[in-house]
């Protein structure tokens, strides 16, 4: 990998980036009555997109807003506007990743409108609570506020077609009333909350959260490792892995995902158990084996729809040969029009070779060919036997390439280390199917037992 | 973001939270498998309440915090970690000394008064929508969103 591309100015990302900000600050004042400070920093957004196709009606919405008369409508063109100038960043930042890592890239796509029907009611009314968040500001934000969403977040969660838009309320209201009241909080999250927020208001236009599939995959499936995500109320694994096409067209990246609503008390290794049962996937990247994929529905953006009916284990396939040998002649995916931002960077890269540190936060770096590549091992899951102390004593390291902050850093999904001439493998995912080691099999059974608590309490109490 | 709960053990206070400006739950009763007391406590007053889940007020929370609440605060320490269970409930205290005992004593040093509020329907059926995510359907389309949300080893 050519780390050097990683560091040093991206143009215009700075300006793009401050447009951004300001936006921020008016949001954390509250877009009720903005203060001059706000007003100016509506007319930076609106100016940054100028000569783009929304301007027109970003213009408006900035001005309208700016005199504290805005609609929902003019809401939704400014999340619009920020969501597309973060959009710009993340195509400069993409574009380095690629030169860095060096595979070919996909051909752009085009967005595809979702079809399937949509509660539209349901939309609007998370669009009007999100309205209500944009007025108060996050300095206004009161448990009365924040606790508008749970009706709606209840509906929503009972459709597996609106999941995407309620497991993202969800987590939101969660942080947010763990922060009430917004008056008196000590450092205000404002980049984050309005990321949440503006991507919230854009999937609430009927068909934005869809990603329809756009053919089907048959061949092999050699996967490369496990990024688990969680909230309070929600948790994602998504294995990334290199697909080879039966029919011998080139092999590319993609992605499977399996998401479920959980309670709060389900943490670790419960994670794994509420995902295990609906994704044969998980097994197989536990046992170290591929996956033979027949007409498995996948999108343009290289995330498989994955139906264990579509899916058979295959040979067994160590993820540093697939990392070593597959990886790099792999099509990286282009990212859908709505996804394109930063935080949404999570490239597949294989490191070896480097010299390790560490860095000022007490972080470890690793310095790949003389250039030090941050690496943050607070993204490990806890139910897992990859720790940071072995990625920090590591030789070889598959890991998501992603961006925060203003610099690049590796996500660490596996690292090999050598311990008296042996080397071993240690995968973040490696409990995904249930363990055998001493301390995962203690966790397994704490989980099981809250799970099975919350099942016998809710058998008895839930239908009365 | 919210670091997530530490694991522990749901038969005796099957739910905790720091919700709505106060500390709430439910609590398994000893004797009958059936019944569950709802219990709270106001954040700054202190002011508790403990009643069933049909609404009989509990025997024990009459002068001051019954076993339930104390329970509850048990837990939630355990859940969230002393320091935000002390930060939500506004109850002053050294960060590095505070446990479950040094909070409660804290809080019934006051003299708290009886909850009038009546939460106990609005907690319990928080509680069942809690119990109902058990109940949801996975989805194997991509949540992109949850990117924002990653797994984290901070501690509470
Ligand atoms: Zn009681």
């Amino acid at each position: 990998m050519r780390a050097d591309l990683l560091t040093g100015e991206t143009a215009g990302l700075d300006e793009a980036l401050a447009a951004v900000d300001g936006f921020d600050d008016a949001l954390t004042e509250g877009l009720l009555r903005p203060r001059p400070a706000g007003a100016a920093a509506l007319t930076a957004l609106a100016q940054a997109l100028a000569g783009s196709p929304p301007a027109a009606r970003v213009a408006e919405a900035a001005e309208k807003t700016a005199a504290g008369a805005a609609d929902e409508e003019h809401f939704v063109a400014l999340a619009a506007a920020r969501t597309a100038l973060l959009g710009s960043v993340h195509d400069a930042l993409t574009a380095r990743a690629a030169e860095a890592v060096g595979r070919p890239r996909a051909e752009e796509i085009a967005p595809a409108p979702g079809e399937r029907p949509r509660p539209v009611n349901l939309l609007l009314a998370a669009r009007a609570w999100l309205s209500d968040l944009a007025r108060a500001g996050w300095r206004g934000i009161d448990h009365e506020i924040v606790s508008g969403s749970a009706p709606v977040i209840s509906a929503m969660l009972a459709d597996p077609a609106l999941r995407r838009l309620a497991a993202l309320l969800d987590g939101f209201a969660v942080e947010l009333a763990a922060s009430c009241p917004g008056a008196t909080l000590e450092r205000v999250p404002a980049r984050r909350w309005a990321d949440l927020w503006s991507r919230a208001v854009l999937l609430t236009l009927p068909g934005a959260a869809d990603a329809p599939a756009g053919g089907t995959a048959t061949g092999r499936l050699l996967p490369l490792g496990v990024d688990l995500h969680e909230h309070a109320t929600a948790v994602q694994s998504q294995v990334h892995g290199v697909f080879e096409p039966a029919d011998g067209s080139p092999s590319r990246l993609v992605r499977a995902s399996v998401s479920v609503p959980k309670p709060d008390s389900v943490v670790g290794a419960g994670l794994w158990q509420l995902l295990r049962p609906h994704m044969s996937l998980l097994a197989a990247v536990g046992e170290g084996r591929s996956v033979e994929l027949t007409g498995m529905p996948v999108t343009a953006e290289g995330d498989l729809l994955w139906d264990d009916a579509h899916a058979r284990a295959g040979e067994s396939a160590d993820p540093f040969v697939t990392a070593r040998v597959a990886l790099p002649a792999a099509t990286d995916p282009v990212t859908a029009p709505l996804d394109r931002h930063p935080a949404r960077i999570a490239v597949p890269v294989f490191l070896e070779g480097y010299e390790r540190g560490t860095g000022e936060d007490g972080r470890p770096v690793f310095t790949v060919a003389g250039h030090p590549l941050p690496v943050d091992t607070g993204r490990i899951p806890v139910a897992g036997p990859l720790t940071p102390e072995a990625v920090a004593a590591s030789g070889a390291c598959v890991g998501l390439l992603r961006w925060d902050a203003g610099t690049f850093f590796v996500q660490p999904l596996a690292v090999e280390r050598t311990v008296r001439k042996k080397t071993t493998a240690l995968h973040a995912g490696a409990w995904a199917a249930g363990t055998t080691d001493k301390a995962g099999a203690k966790a397994e059974k704490a989980a099981t037992d809250a799970v099975a608590v919350l099942r016998e309490r809710a058998g008895r109490l839930l239908r009365k | 973001m919210v670091p997530p709960a530490r694991p522990r053990k749901l038969a005796k206070v099957p739910f905790v939270e720091l919700a709505d400006g106060r500390l709430q739950g439910v609590v398994s009763s000893g004797s009958d498998i059936e019944r569950v007391y709802v219990s709270s406590i106001a954040a700054g007053t202190y002011a508790f309440a403990c009643s069933t889940n049909n609404n009989r007020p509990c025997g024990g929370a009459r002068g001051s915090f019954c076993n339930h609440i104390r329970a509850l605060v048990t837990e939630a320490v355990l859940q969230y970690g002393a320091r935000r269970v002390a930060r939500s409930l506004k109850v002053e205290t050294a960060d590095d000394e505070a446990t479950a005992q040094t909070l409660t004593a804290a809080m019934t040093a006051t003299r708290p008064p009886l909850d009038e509020a009546k939460a106990a329907a609005a907690v319990f059926s928080r509680f069942l929508r809690h119990l109902a995510y058990l109940e949801l359907a996975p989805v194997t389309t991509p949540l992109p969103e949850m990117q924002w949300f990653p797994p984290s080893r901070a501690v509470a």
